[in-house]
C-alpha cells in the first residue's frame, strides 16, 4: 500500500511548481548573500545567507512531508487548525515581542516566529473548508457569524498588532475565495468596504489611528521628494537601485546601494531592488517570468483539482503569493506605499520561507492527487 | 467554480506581469543612465584638497608670506536633522539666523560640509574640539591660509588673501569659486592670484549612507601655486617705515635701469593678517572708513603739487631748449615783480647773481621764474609729459591710479575757458599752482632721468621689463643737472644736507607742496606743508632712484630727505645704516617756502 502510494506520488508529483519555488529560493539565497555583504575593506559577512540555507532545507523537508499526506486530512481538521490560528493571534497581542513599532513576534524558547505567517495558511484552509462545506447557498447569503469569524475577527487582530501587510492579504483572500465560490455580492461588498476602511484606520479616526511610521510612509508615498534623506528616502533609494541596474545590471556582487547601506531593509522587503541592481532588466524580467509561471501553474492546479476544497485552497494560495508579489514589487517600484511585505521565497526570513513552502506543499499536494478518487470521510 | 473565473484570474495575473515589465523597462532601460548617475553620486564623495598657495619672495629671496592652516568649523549636511540651532548658536557664539542662513543656502550640496565659521583661533578650535560631541557632524576643517611675516610692512604691495566681497560674489568672473573661498584681494596677492593659487587636488572616496568614508577610489594630488619673486627689497621697506615717524606718506624706489620697484610704502598701512584670519566684511568697511585712510595707496592714489622737485623739469626744458647759458647769472633780489604783485624767492634777501648750478643747489625760485618766463608753459609741459608726469605710470596693483596734472595753454582754454597767464607759468616753473603729481610718477621721473632718459615700464616682479622708449635728452643736459642734484645733497648751502651719506654720493632735489588755505602765522600739523624729496644714487651710475612724500611733513630737506637716505643706504650697503650722527644743519635751512600768495595772484589775473 505504502509502496503503491509512493509510486503514484512520485509519478504525479508536481515537479514544475517545486522547480519554480526552488529557483526562487536559490535566487533568494544568492541575493541575500550579495545584499548583506560588507562594503569593500570591511571584514565579516553576516550569516543571513547561511541561516536562509538552513531554513530552506527545513522547508523542503516540510514540503515533502506535507505532500506525503492526502490533503483530505486538512479538511477534517480545518476548523481546529483555524481556531489555533486565531488563538495564536490573540497570544501574540498579549505576549508578543515588539519590534519596529509592531507586536508581531512570538518567542518559544530560543525559537521565535511570526504567528501571522502561519495564520494566513490556516485561514485559507479554514475558509476554503467552510465555503466548500456545501451546507448553504452562498449566492443568497452568508451567516453573520461566519463573516465575523472569517473576516472581521482576524482583521481586527491583525490591525491591532499592527500587521498591515497580512491584514491587506486577509481582505484580499476573503474576497478572492468568496468570488470563486460565488458568495453573494452584498457580503463581498460589505467586507471590502470594512476592509478598505479598517485596514489602515480600524477603530480610529482616519489619521490619528495610524502609527507614526505608517503616517510617514503614506506621506512619503504621496511625495517621495519631500525629504530625500528622510521618509521618502526608502522609496527614492529603491528606485535608484533598480534604475541604476540598466539593461544587464552592474553584475553579481557589484551593486553598491545595498552594501553601502543606501538601501534599507535590503535583504528583506527591498531584496528585489538589490537583485534588479545587479542583474538589470534582463534579470528582473526572468524573475518576473518565474513568478508568472508559478501563478499560472497555481490557477491550473485549481482548475484541475479533484474537489472544491482543493480548488479553493489552490486559488487562495495562488492569490496569497500573488498579493505579496504585487505589494512587494509595487512597493519597490514606488507604485504603492511602503508596506512591510516580503517577496515570497526570495526575501530573507525563516518563518516566511517555511510558511510559503507549506503553502506550496499544499498546492503540490492538490495537483499530485488530482486523479485520486474522492471518497467520503 | 467555473473556468471563466480562473481565466479572469489569469488575465489579471498577466496584466500585472505586463505592467510591472513596462515599469521596469522605463526605470532600467529608459532612465537607466540617470539612475546610474544617481547611485554613483550616492556612493562617491569628491573631496577637494586645498592646494598650497605660491610663496611670495622679495628680490633677495626672503619669504614674505607663509602658508598656514586656516581653520573653519563645519557641519556635515547629513547631521542637520534634529540640530539644536539655539544651543549651537550659543556654542559657536554666532547669531542663530546667521547659522540658519548658511545651512539653508540653495547651493549647499547634500554631501559637502557647510562651513559655519571661518578663521578660528586656537582657542576657538580647542573650544569646538571639547564640545563638539554635543553636536553630531560638527568638526574643524582645515584650509590653506596666509600669514604675512612682515605685518604692515609692504602691505600695500603684498596685499592679502580674504573672503569674497559681496561685489565679487555677484561678479561672473568669480562664479567658479565656492562662497567661502579665500581669494587674493589686494596687492600682489590679487594681481597674481591665478598663478599663486595652484590647482586643488581631488579625492574620490566611497562613502556609505551614514557618510563614513570607506575607501579611496581615486586621488589627484593638489598642485602648489607658483612662487613669485618680487622686485621689492623688504629690508628697504622695513628700514624706511619707522623714519616716517607716524606721519602719513609714501615712498617709491625704482631700479633705474630695469624699472623694477625696489620699495613701495604707503603709510599708514594695515595689517594683512587681520584679513587672513577671516575678517568680516564690516571690519573691512571700517578699515575703509578710517579717517587716516590706511587702505589708500598714497603712492598711486594721492596727488599734490611737486614743489621745487619740479625744477628738475624746468631746468631740463631750459637746457634742452637753450633758453639759458650755464654760466649766465641771473640776479635774485628776493623775488620777481609781476604787475602789482611780487613772486617771492624763499630766501628773503635774495641770492644775488646766481647761475644754473647754484640755482638748483640753493633752489632759487627767482632764477626758475625767469626760466619759466623764457620757456613758456607749453615747453615745460612737453618735458614734464616726456618724463612721465601727468599720466598713469601703469603699475598694476588693481587700484585706480591718479593721473596728476600738468597744465598747458590748451588745457587752460578747454577746462577754464580762459587764456594762460604769465603768473601761472611762474607758479608752474617751481612746481606749484595747477601742477599735481603722484609719488610714483615722481619716482618714475627721477628713475628715467637718472638712467639717461630711457623709459622702463614699472614692474613688481624681479627682472623688470624691456625699455619702452627714450625721452631723447642731450647727455650734457642730464650730466649738468645730475651734478647740480649731487650738489643739492653734498655742497655747502644745498637744501638736502640731511640726505648726505658718508659712503654713497647721493643726488636729489627737495620740494615743498603748499597746503591750500594755509595762511601766514597759522601753525598746527594740519596746516604744515607737504614734504617732497626725489633722489638717486650713486650719482655716477645710479642703482636706485626714489621719491619720498611726507604728508604735512614740513620742509622736504628736513622731513623727506633723511628717509630717502635711509632707503638708499639700506639698499646699497645691505645692512641697517643705523642712526647717522651727521650734522643736521639742513633742517634749520628754510628752503623753498611759499612763492608768494598764489591765490591772490590768480585773482589779480582775473
Amino acid at each position: 500500500m505504502i509502496i503503491k502510494i509512493d509510486r503514484r506520488l512520485s509519478k504525479n508529483f508536481d515537479w514544475i511548481t517545486f522547480g519554480l519555488i526552488i529557483c526562487l529560493s536559490l535566487i533568494g539565497v544568492i541575493t541575500i548573500y550579495s545584499a548583506t555583504r560588507p562594503p569593500a575593506g570591511v571584514s565579516g559577512h553576516p550569516d543571513f545567507y547561511s541561516k536562509q540555507i538552513i531554513w530552506l532545507a527545513i522547508s523542503i523537508v516540510t514540503l515533502f512531508a506535507i505532500v506525503f499526506f492526502d490533503y483530505k486530512w486538512l479538511f477534517r481538521y480545518a476548523y481546529p487548525l483555524y481556531a489555533i490560528g486565531i488563538f495564536l493571534l490573540i497570544v501574540v497581542l498579549i505576549a508578543g515581542r515588539s519590534g519596529m513599532g509592531a507586536k508581531r513576534w512570538l518567542s518559544i524558547g530560543f525559537f521565535s516566529f511570526q504567528p501571522s505567517e502561519f495564520f494566513r495558511i490556516l485561514f485559507v484552509i479554514g475558509f476554503s473548508a467552510y465555503l466548500s462545506g456545501g451546507a448553504h447557498d452562498f449566492r443568497e447569503k452568508m451567516s453573520a457569524r461566519s463573516v465575523v469569524l472569517f473576516a472581521l475577527l482576524p482583521l481586527a487582530l491583525l490591525v491591532k498588532q499592527p500587521d498591515l501587510g497580512t491584514a491587506i492579504l486577509m481582505v484580499a483572500l476573503f474576497i478572492v475565495l468568496s468570488v470563486s465560490k460565488g458568495v453573494s455580492k452584498k457580503v463581498i461588498s460589505v467586507v471590502l468596504i470594512i476592509g478598505l476602511v479598517s485596514v489602515p484606520f480600524l477603530g480610529h479616526i482616519v489619521w490619528e489611528g495610524l502609527k507614526d511610521y505608517q503616517k510617514n510612509r503614506l506621506v512619503a508615498f504621496m511625495d517621495p521628494d519631500v525629504d530625500p534623506s528622510g521618509i521618502g528616502y526608502h522609496i527614492n533609494q529603491s528606485k535608484i537601485s533598480i534604475g541604476s541596474g540598466g539593461i544587464l545590471g552592474k553584475g553579481y556582487l557589484k551593486g553598491t546601494q545595498g552594501p553601502l547601506r543606501f538601501l534599507p531593509e535590503k535583504h528583506t522587503d527591498f531584496i528585489f531592488a538589490v537583485y534588479a541592481e545587479e542583474t538589470g532588466f534582463a534579470g528582473s524580467f526572468i524573475l518576473l517570468c518565474i513568478y508568472l509561471l508559478l501563478f499560472l501553474r497555481g490557477l491550473d492546479t485549481a482548475y484541475r483539482a479533484k474537489d472544491e476544497f482543493g480548488r479553493l485552497m489552490a486559488v487562495g494560495i495562488t492569490a496569497m503569493f500573488f498579493v505579496y508579489f504585487c505589494v512587494n514589487i509595487g512597493m519597490t517600484l514606488s507604485l504603492m506605499p511602503v508596506v512591510g511585505v516580503p517577496l515570497p521565497f526570495v526575501s530573507y526570513g525563516g518563518t516566511a520561507l517555511l510558511s510559503n513552502f507549506i503553502a506550496a506543499g499544499i498546492l503540490i499536494n492538490i495537483r499530485t492527487r488530482r486523479f485520486e478518487l474522492f471518497y467520503p470521510s | 467554480m467555473q473556468l471563466s473565473k480562473i481565466q479572469l484570474g489569469s488575465y489579471i495575473i498577466v496584466a500585472v506581469f505586463i505592467f510591472f515589465c513596462f515599469k521596469l523597462w522605463q526605470l532600467q532601460v529608459m532612465d537607466g543612465d540617470k539612475y546610474r548617475a544617481l547611485s554613483e553620486s550616492n556612493r562617491l564623495r569628491i573631496v577637494k584638497t586645498p592646494a598650497p598657495r605660491g610663496i611670495i619672495f622679495d628680490r633677495n629671496g626672503t619669504a614674505l608670506v607663509k602658508d598656514i592652516p586656516f581653520f573653519s568649523v563645519s557641519i556635515s549636511p547629513e547631521s542637520l536633522k534634529g540640530l539644536d540651532l539655539y544651543a549651537l548658536s550659543k556654542f559657536l557664539g554666532m547669531p542663530e539666523n546667521e547659522i540658519a542662513e548658511k545651512l539653508n543656502r540653495k547651493d549647499n550640496s547634500p554631501f559637502i560640509p557647510i562651513k559655519l565659521k571661518q578663521g578660528l583661533s586656537f582657542q576657538e578650535i580647542a573650544h569646538v574640539e571639547a564640545g563638539k560631541s554635543d553636536f553630531p557632524g560638527l568638526f574643524v576643517e582645515t584650509d590653506v591660509g596666509r600669514e604675512y611675516l612682515f605685518g604692515k610692512t609692504g602691505a600695500h604691495i603684498i596685499g592679502y588673501l580674504g573672503k569674497m566681497t559681496p561685489a565679487q560674489f555677484e561678479n561672473p568672473a568669480f562664479r567658479n569659486f565656492p562662497l567661502d573661498a579665500l581669494i587674493g584681494q589686494w596687492g600682489v596677492e590679487a594681481v597674481f592670484d591665478e598663478e599663486l593659487r595652484g590647482t586643488p587636488g581631488e579625492r574620490i572616496i566611497e562613502v556609505d549612507a551614514l557618510g563614513r568614508e570607506l575607501r579611496l577610489i581615486q586621488q589627484r594630488p593638489s598642485v602648489k601655486g607658483k612662487d613669485i619673486t618680487l622686485s621689492i627689497d623688504i629690508d628697504v621697506q622695513k628700514a624706511v617705515e619707522t623714519e616716517f615717524h607716524d606721519k602719513a606718506g609714501a615712498l617709491v624706489a625704482i631700479k633705474p635701469d630695469t624699472g623694477e620697484i625696489l620699495a613701495l610704502e604707503s603709510l599708514p598701512s594695515f595689517d594683512p593678517n587681520v584679513f587672513s584670519r577671516g575678517v568680516q566684511y564690516q571690519d573691512w568697511l571700517s578699515l575703509l572708513e578710517d579717517k587716516k585712510k590706511p587702505m589708500l595707496n598714497r603712492a598711486l592714489q594721492s596727488q599734490y603739487p611737486p614743489g621745487s622737485t619740479f625744477k628738475i623739469i624746468t631746468g631740463t626744458a631750459a637746457l634742452e631748449e637753450g633758453v639759458i647759458e650755464l654760466d649766465k647769472k641771473i640776479n635774485c633780489s628776493g623775488g620777481i615783480g609781476y604787475g602789482k604783485w611780487t613772486f617771492g624767492c624763499w630766501k628773503k634777501g635774495g641770492h644775488g647773481p646766481i647761475a644754473f648750478h647754484r640755482a638748483i643747489v640753493e633752489s632759487c625760485d627767482t632764477y626758475f621764474y625767469e626760466l619759466g618766463r623764457r620757456l613758456g608753459i607749453d615747453r615745460i609741459y612737453k618735458y614734464a609729459m616726456a618724463l612721465g608726469l601727468g599720466k598713469e605710470t601703469g603699475l598694476n596693483l588693481l587700484i585706480k591710479e591718479r593721473r596728476g596734472l600738468i597744465p598747458n595753454t590748451e588745457w587752460k582754454r578747454q577746462q577754464k575757458k580762459l587764456p594762460w597767464y604769465l603768473g601761472e607759468t611762474y607758479n608752474a616753473a617751481i612746481g606749484q599752482g595747477y601742477v599735481a603729481v603722484t609719488p610714483i610718477q615722481m619716482a618714475k621721473m627721477i628713475a628715467t632721468f637718472s638712467n639717461g632718459g630711457t623709459i622702463y615700464p614699472l614692474s613688481l616682479v624681479k627682472g623688470g621689463s624691456k625699455a619702452s622708449g627714450e625721452v631723447g635728452l642731450k647727455p650734457e643736459t642730464i650730466q649738468t643737472i645730475k651734478e647740480a642734484l649731487a650738489g643739492v645733497v653734498n655742497e655747502p648751502g644745498g637744501t638736502a644736507h640731511a640726505a648726505q651719506s658718508q659712503s654713497i654720493i647721493i643726488g636729489g632735489k627737495t620740494g615743498t607742496a603748499q597746503v591750500i588755505g594755509k595762511q601766514r602765522g597759522v601753525t598746527g600739523e594740519k596746516f604744515m606743508d607737504h614734504a617732497w624729496f626725489v633722489a638717486f644714487a650713486p650719482v655716477d651710475k645710479p642703482e636706485i632712484a626714489l621719491s619720498v612724500f611726507v604728508e604735512h611733513g614740513g620742509h622736504g630737506g628736513s622731513a623727506a630727505a633723511p628717509i630717502a637716505k635711509k632707503a638708499i643706504e639700506a639698499y646699497l650697503i645691505k645692512r641697517p645704516a643705523g642712526k647717522t650722527g651727521g650734522p643736521n644743519a639742513a633742517s634749520k635751512d628754510p628752503e623753498d617756502s611759499e612763492a608768494g600768495p598764489k591765490e591772490k595772484t590768480q585773482e589779480a589775473q582775473d
